[in-house]
């Protein structure tokens, strides 16, 4: 009931509390990529070399446009804008959804190639590759959970605007949803460089 | 304020307003921080319970000529008491009681300020609670790993880790926002007027403790995520036959685990820093230096986790470090000791059932302390670690320390919740037993661990026997102490007389309510203009 008097500003700070606990989160596997790199340099950059930099470089694209459509669709509910708002907001989803769907292929073409945790072909190689994979699926499984998540919140704002439920005159929904969604973002500008990039 | 100009309206207690919903879904769907905290008390006061009979059961197992389980009934039973104690008990208990039901009150606040978040906290809570006893009899059975799930052989062990440990994880999610919920309330519904500074130490309590429950508990998060996803599809993390390191798991568990038990201790603290004042009839000494302690312990001890894991196989120079940290820690929490025992100092003494407990808090938890200083110590651990020395020394700090401090904030703040009065005579004697009891229970462990008695064992050599039951037969004393207290405070909220607004004669915010608030807990917003604990201030009592 009070929730409706909770003014914008305890909720902004409520949602970077939150933000800052998923970047520890996050923080435990980066300790764990950390260590485990410096233990085995040398299969981390084979690793790496198995991966396609072509389907990472085109998601880091699609995550980082998605961030723009998301913080354009914040300035058009400002501006009290509706139509824009949920033009946005859809282009956001569906940039989502494109993510996700290189990620399939990505994960996809890894285990055709016998590249999955207990495989014949991992099993045989060295630790650190057996580890570099490990973290690789778990890094970027954990992301596209985060991912999942943030489609749906994104989703449930849409229907608020279409709705007339969220509309300028309570815009901070929408801004910390968007936080959120740069958070997921932001991680994965991380991981791109770290799996892909780094040999 | 005074109780008499509250009364305007008719008054009505919290817990009879007919709000939203009716009958038993006004208390399932409620969002009043009162409510909340009372779901929690029960809900908590029933693990521990079942937690405290596993215990009991252990102990009779130690009886001489009558075992009563196999070996690995024992290994399941110490683990989920473990599980249950840490994980649905000590960690939430507190914070989630009296920072739910009074925090808000006490900074002049209206609510928590996410109220529909408090209450997904607590539906986190029992579903995480649900899966853990599920775990317990599906899929392979009670798990055996003791609470710290240690890899590799929680990757092993045929019985139910996963769900185990998934619903670690879920109640990390519960900690979590329960932490900022905390600290977002009290950023920004403190009362015009209630600078940090005039905030009671309660409050500073549960304010460090969210921000260790914010920064410490996504740790763990990930790292039972990751025995969860190495169980059922095998990545090799932590799996040291695919090139894992069980030292990092190590790492990674503590990490969260120590600072952990700073979630445990740092909210009971606050309590007592509130109770000293009030049965000293004085204000507290040294205040400032309290309410940085607190954020001390939490900072400080966040840097500590590796003590945990001196004959792990860390490096000495991790060991030497983490050691110093250590004996850093014993500073801030000596402050608080020493400002408590200065409080008391030319005070006007009154001997209730709160203070009681309070006092026995100082002496218990200052032997779990010290014994922490030699556990903490590099080569004394070699010999003590996983004895019934260690053993020991977490009881008396977790049990003696966030126990007893529970237990003082029941005494202090039942009247409140309920309107009742327990009877103080038959507190002091429930006190008196669980007191003897506790010590004659576990001070015996700490001489076995001494004399090399190993813990987790269901069975011990015969020249540990005398000591073994001395230390039953204080179990045994100390569980009557807890029924004979949880029966008084119990009858008293069905029987007991009727509870004064201000029992104790308390400066702060909750005692100028009547016993128990209403839904709305202050009919206008009070304006502090004086500390929490100015008892030099002559004013008349309600």
């Amino acid at each position: 009931m009070s929730q409706h008097e909770t003014s914008g500003e305890g909720g902004r700070v409520g949602i970077w509390l939150f933000i800052s606990t998923e970047i520890l989160l996050f923080g435990g596997l980066f300790l764990l990529y950390s260590m485990y790199r410096l233990k085995n340099p040398v299969e981390f950059h084979n690793g790496s070399l198995e991966l396609s930099r072509i389907f990472g470089t085109i998601n880091t694209c699609i995550l980082i446009t998605s961030s723009l459509t998301v913080a354009l669709s914040i300035h058009a509910i400002l501006r009290g804008k509706k139509r824009q708002t949920i033009a946005y907001l859809i282009g956001t989803i569906g940039l989502a959804f494109c993510f996700l769907i290189v990620k399939a292929f990505e994960w996809t073409e890894k285990f055709h190639h016998g590249l999955y945790p207990n495989a014949k072909v991992l099993s045989s190689k060295a630790h650190g590759e057996i580890l570099y994979f490990g973290l690789y699926y778990m890094m970027t499984g954990l992301h596209a959970v985060h991912v999942i998540v943030g489609i749906c919140v994104l989703s449930v704002m849409l229907s608020w605007v279409i709705r007339n439920k969220l509309t300028s005159n309570n815009p901070a929904y929408l801004q910390n949803a968007g936080l959120y969604w740069h958070l997921v973002d932001l991680i994965w500008i991380f991981l791109f460089p770290l799996f892909y990039l780094i040999t | 304020m005074t109780h008499a100009d509250a009364l305007h309206h008719e008054y009505v207690p919290y817990f009879a307003d007919k709000g939203k919903y009716p009958g038993i879904l006004g208390w399932l769907l409620a969002t009043d921080h009162k409510r909340i905290g009372v779901l929690y008390l029960v809900s908590i006061f029933t693990f521990f319970n079942v937690a405290v009979l596993l215990g009991v059961l252990m102990r009779v197992n130690m009886i001489p000529g009558h075992p009563i389980m196999t070996a690995q009934q024992y290994n399941a039973m110490f683990t989920v008491h473990g599980i249950i104690q840490i994980f649905l008990v000590v960690i939430p208990a507190v914070p989630t009681i009296f920072g739910n039901f009074f925090l808000p009150i006490l900074i002049g606040g209206r609510d928590m300020i996410f109220p529909r978040l408090n209450l997904f906290t607590f539906y986190l809570y029992l579903l995480g609670a649900t899966l853990a006893i599920v775990s317990v009899f599906f899929g392979g059975g009670a798990v055996d790993t003791g609470w710290t799930f240690y890899v590799p052989f929680s990757l092993k062990t045929t019985v139910n880790v996963p769900l185990a440990v998934f619903a670690v994880f879920i109640l990390g999610m519960s900690s979590i926002l329960t932490g900022i919920n905390i600290v977002t309330t009290v950023h920004q519904l403190r009362a015009p007027g209630m600078g940090f500074f005039k905030m009671p130490l309660s409050v500073w309590g549960f304010y460090a403790t969210a921000w260790v429950q914010i920064l410490a508990t996504p740790i763990i998060g990930i790292t039972m995520l990751l025995v969860v996803v190495e169980r059922l599809f095998g990545i090799g993390v932590f799996d040291p036959t695919k090139g894992g390191d069980p030292l990092l798991y190590q790492h990674l568990f503590w990490i969260y685990s120590h600072p952990a038990v700073y979630i445990m201790i740092l909210p009971a603290m606050g309590v007592i820093s509130d109770i000293f004042p009030v049965f000293s009839r004085k204000n507290i000494y040294g205040y400032k230096m309290i309410a940085f302690s607190s954020i001390a312990i939490a900072s400080v001890g966040s840097l500590v986790w590796g003590h945990h894991m001196y004959v792990s196989g860390q490096s000495d120079t991790a060991g030497i470090i983490f050691s110093l940290i250590t004996f850093l820690v014993a500073v801030p929490s000596a402050i608080k000791v020493f400002n408590w025992l200065a409080t008391m100092y030319k005070g006007s003494i009154q001997i209730e059932p709160p203070f009681l407990y309070a006092l026995s808090f100082i002496f218990l938890f200052s032997i779990g302390g010290l014994t922490g200083l030699m556990l903490g110590a590099l080569s004394p651990d070699v010999q003590l670690h996983n004895t019934y020395f260690v053993v020991g020394h977490f009881h008396y700090v977790v049990f003696g320390g966030m126990g007893f401090g529970l237990f003082a904030a029941f005494h202090y703040w039942l009247p409140k919740m309920t309107g009742r009065m327990y009877s103080k005579k038959l507190a002091i004697i429930a006190w008196a037993i669980l007191f003897v009891g506790f010590n004659i229970f576990y001070f015996p462990m700490l001489i076995l661990g001494w004399q090399g008695m190993p813990r987790r064992f269901y069975n011990y050599l015969p020249q540990y026997t005398d000591l073994q039951q001395l230390t039953t037969m204080g179990s045994f004393i100390m569980v009557a102490g807890l029924v004979f207290m949880m029966a008084v405070l119990v009858w008293s909220v069905f029987k007991g007389a009727k509870a004064p607004s201000n029992p104790w004669g308390g400066k702060t915010l909750e005692w100028t309510l009547p016993s128990p608030p209403e839904t709305e807990d202050f009919e206008e917003t009070p304006i502090i203009t004086r500390g929490p604990y100015d008892f030099n201030v002559k004013e008349q009592s309600a």
